[in-house]
């Protein structure tokens, strides 16, 4: 037979292509679920570590069903969407490309040893790709209990480090409102002078070096996700309750 | 990208007169050589891009090293397999659907069962397709040479580049975060001392500046590097 004819090239090639995608497809699709479970359960996992829940990922979703309380899909005026589950239908990557009033914004509302807490998801963009996270808010919808970052890609050992403990530490504490009552965010700040972010009431925790882009996506990230849920966190208690 | 050497197929061609034993002097080189004597980063001077990328710290740099010797061992084993019926002028491309495929096996198998291992290498998976080594050992020995043949060099040359990987991440992570594997080496009191981490360590120009340091070490200990005249 002539390897060289164009018949068997282009039988080659066509067999090749044949075999390799049903490969593929047949991998993708009988793991699908399992991969599907995992980012679910992940899911679970950061929100509960921004009230101070750690667990592994088996654990992640008994405790997520005991301390979650609420799971509400938020409109842009702050009421609540019914229709939507903030948890499952909601995909933030592609929600946030939509524009406000189509828009809902998720908000898990936590129940942990009689005091409550608020998660809002975040999603940005960082350098090189998205990043994301979660920020849990304390029963005065102000102070910072806890943040979770990830990321796509960021740069190993300058904007990875959004990721490590040391760097979400430094938001717990920390107030999203200025004191006349405006929405200001979280700034990461090269010039706050506060390397190890005693001063709780500057909106600023200390940058990474080397991290510059990563780190003012996380500041708009903040502040960008947050505005959308200013009337609900502004609203009081019994507004909310004529809200639902 | 460097290209392999010759676009010829190789010339040696293995007629097997009587049963080769396993691990035969032969084989045990096709293993051993790629360390040091013909180290693909520091002789071959392939697969440097992702030398430079992910030697930031050692973590990824082994997990890194474990993907790539799987890569480059099923590849090499397909492409050796296929041999005679790959179409000549279409060889390249066949080279990198099979490799492409791998990888992108590997990483749903990572996805599903192991999940954190996957986050680590997110994108550096990726990165194995374009590593010129796999497609450079295929073209350059797995065209012309038996499958368990094959399988060897696979390994040899992956492990070989993992080697310089985790010896050039040793140095960046050591004077670049003070760690190693993610653990603090470098105690605080030197830190109290003034001594600081060399932020520098952490970008890519350091890492050609700590190859080519490696690179110089090598030459000027291994005679059959010393280039005549």
């Amino acid at each position: 037979m002539n390897r060289d004819s164009n018949g068997y090239t282009f039988g080659f090639a066509a067999a090749m292509v044949l075999v390799v995608a049903s490969v593929l497809a047949f991998t993708a699709s009988s793991l699908k679920d399992l991969q599907a479970e995992n980012v679910r359960k992940e899911k679970m996992q950061n929100i509960l570590s921004t009230i101070g829940i750690e667990t592994d990922r088996e654990g992640a979703e008994k405790l997520f069903n005991d301390y979650i309380v609420e799971q509400l899909a938020l409109r842009n005026d702050g009421s609540v969407d019914e229709t939507v589950d903030a948890f499952s239908d909601i995909e933030l990557a592609r929600e946030v490309k939509k524009d406000a009033e189509t828009q809902r914004f998720p908000i898990y509302v936590a129940s942990v040893d009689e005091a409550t807490y608020y998660i809002i998801p975040l999603y940005g963009a960082g350098l090189w790709n998205a990043i994301w996270g979660y920020i849990a808010l304390d029963e005065d919808r102000n102070t910072i209990k806890g943040a979770v970052f990830d990321h796509q890609g960021e740069t190993a050992g300058l904007g990875a480090e959004i990721t490590q403990q040391w760097f979400m530490d430094r938001f717990v504490g920390e107030k999203i409102f200025d004191m006349s009552g405006d929405l200001v965010g979280i700034r990461v700040s090269k010039t706050n002078n506060d390397p190890n972010d005693i001063d709780k009431d500057d909106h600023e925790v200390d940058a990474i070096s080397g991290a510059t882009i990563t780190g003012d996506g996380v500041s708009d990230m903040i502040i960008e996700r947050l505005q959308h849920y200013l009337s609900y966190l502004k609203a009081t208690p019994a507004d909310l309750a004529y809200n639902n | 990208m460097s290209k392999p050497k010759s676009n010829k197929k190789p010339a040696i061609f293995f007629v097997a007169k009587e049963r080769e034993p396993l691990f035969s002097k032969k084989n045990r080189g096709l293993l051993k050589d790629p360390l040091d004597d013909n180290n693909p980063i520091t002789v071959q001077v392939l697969g440097i891009c992702s030398a430079l990328a992910i030697t930031v710290q050692l973590k990824p740099a082994v997990v890194m090293t474990l993907s790539v010797i799987a890569v480059m061992a099923a590849s090499n084993v397909i492409v050796s397999l296929l041999r005679n019926a790959i179409p000549n002028r279409i060889r390249i491309i066949v080279q990198l659907v099979v490799v492409a495929s791998m990888v992108i096996l590997v990483d749903q198998v990572l996805r599903a069962y192991a999940y954190d291992v996957s986050k680590q290498l997110s994108i550096f998976i990726g990165l194995i397709i374009t590593n010129c080594i796999v497609m450079g050992r295929l073209e350059a020995f797995a065209l012309g040479n038996g499958v368990w043949k094959s399988f060897l060099d696979g390994v040899g040359n992956a492990a070989g580049y993992g080697f310089m990987l985790i010896l050039v991440a040793f140095f960046r992570e050591l004077f670049g975060s003070g760690k190693l594997y993610g653990y603090q080496v470098i105690p605080d009191s030197i830190y109290e001392m003034g001594y600081e981490n060399n932020g520098l360590m952490l970008l890519s120009p350091m890492a050609l500046i700590t190859l080519g340091i490696i690179i110089w070490v090598q030459r000027a200990r291994n005679r059959k590097l010393i280039e005549k005249n």
